[in-house]
């Protein structure tokens, strides 16, 4: 890994052709991560975010197992992960 | 041969049944949408794409579009949503298919459009200025969610035309195409305090236009109604069913008299009274009403139908088909007269629509 060590959460990849479960991006934030993922998988990031944007509300993304939002820096070598939290059943 | 067609929106993915013109057989294929939950499912007879509103609980709503009868899909959401800072799109409600257009309704209140297919899409309106708008999008005033758009009535002949309904609020209509909205709701019921000469606050759940279209039905959260004059005044035509609530309406493909509801117990249950299944029809728009249960479970069966759970094809002797909350589709395929079961244990079922493809 010489970026960031992105996870996407299950139900993502069967809505976008060829999107992996896990991907190594070059990315300086999480919007911007999100950003680089809109173009490659277009509509991508209104899956994860509403208008503003701001996340979804049971859409959660941790930086090193830490709490994270839109705007948290990201460095090479660091793991992000999203997760679809608390709905479903 | 035609092949009719039935879409079924369910809490986890669109489903499609599939039989010809004697409707005795079916096939059941999906389910589709990723497993999303599917409020409205639509066949665009003109081009045969189905288009389903859905919402995932994590991903967002979305408008689903098959070009091929369900084997392959592809979504968009492109332009679903409100201005920051204004409303919110928490799901979407209802979905209608008119003169080259994809319509849906949003919760919070808002009519959206697709004028390529479902691939794009702008908002039409947020009913801005209308009386109860702004009690309807407080959320102090609100239950779990939002109150939505729930339904969508484009008149078949006039693009401009169409009627909308607000859950909780009422019937809605433009001219216009969306640019002026008048309530349409005078001499309907409620069972809760509103002034006499009220506009709006009254609870439609299903508004279905006659085949010739002069004639407006609705089942309301207080008893079915009629109109004769387009939505301006509302007739109660309750007497001789057995509940006044219940959510899902269709009208006769043919006969302007001719109207299908399933009453359900008013209270926390929802479902068809004594656990005996049925659907009432009037041949004589509400002055007489018949039960129609030969078929249906008449022992425990404890069956919700919600509001876009009914559906009637228009071959000659129409079918009809009513989607459960528990997940069974019944068929009729001679106006109601007897009825069997096509699908068991799908998921909990929101809509039933139905297509004929010559």
């Amino acid at each position: 890994m010489s970026g960031v060590d992105v996870r996407l959460p299950a139900t993502l990849p069967p809505l976008f052709p060829g999107l992996p479960r896990r991907l190594d991006l070059e990315v300086g934030s999480v919007a911007v991560a999100f950003a680089v993922l809109d173009e490659r998988w277009p509509g991508l990031r209104d899956r994860l975010c509403e208008p503003g944007p701001r996340l979804r509300p049971h859409i959660v993304v941790y930086v090193d197992g830490e709490r994270a939002g839109l705007e948290t820096r990201l460095a090479p070598g660091q793991r992000l992960d999203v997760v679809a939290a608390i709905s479903g059943g | 041969m035609p092949r009719v067609i039935v879409l079924v929106g369910t809490r986890k993915g669109a489903f499609v049944l599939e039989s010809d013109a004697a409707r005795r057989d079916w096939q059941l294929r999906g389910p589709y949408c990723e497993g999303w939950p599917v409020y409205g499912a639509l066949l665009d007879p003109e081009t045969g794409a189905i288009y389903a509103a859905a919402t995932s609980e994590w991903h967002g709503p979305a408008v689903w579009r098959s070009a091929d009868l369900g084997r392959t899909w592809a979504h968009s959401s492109e332009g679903l949503g409100y201005p920051e800072g204004e409303l919110r799109l928490s799901k979407l409600a209802g979905l209608a298919l008119a003169h080259g257009r994809v319509l849906a309704g949003g919760e919070a209140a808002g009519l959206f459009a697709s004028e390529d297919g479902g691939a794009t899409w702008a908002v039409v309106s947020t009913l801005d200025g209308l009386p109860g708008r702004e009690s309807w999008n407080d959320p102090a005033q609100q239950p779990p969610g939002h109150l939505g758009l729930a339904g969508l009535l484009p008149h078949p002949d006039d693009a401009a035309r169409l009627w909308v309904v607000v859950q909780g609020y009422g019937i809605f209509e433009t001219g216009d195409g969306g640019a002026t909205w008048t309530p349409r709701n005078r001499g309907l019921r409620a069972d809760w305090p509103l002034p006499a000469d009220a506009e709006v606050g009254f609870c439609v759940h299903k508004l279905v236009l006659s085949a010739d279209r002069t004639r407006l039905y609705q089942q309301n959260h207080c008893g079915v109604h009629v109109s004769d004059d387009e939505g301006r005044t509302w007739r109660e035509i309750t007497d001789g069913l057995p509940a006044d609530f219940g959510f899902a309406a269709a009208a006769h493909p043919r006969d302007r008299d001719a109207f299908f509801v399933v009453p359900l117990d008013p209270g926390h249950g929802r479902c068809m009274p004594d656990g005996r299944a049925a659907v009432w029809r009037t041949r004589d728009a509400g002055a007489s009403w018949q039960r129609l249960d030969r078929g249906l479970p008449q022992q425990h069966a404890h069956l919700g139908v919600l509001r876009e759970g009914m559906a009637i094809d228009s071959l000659d002797r129409a079918g009809v088909y009513v989607g459960t909350s528990t997940g069974q589709v019944f068929a009729s395929a001679d106006e109601g007269e007897s009825w069997t079961e096509i699908a068991r244990y799908l998921p909990g079922i929101a809509s039933v629509s139905v297509a004929v493809l010559e």
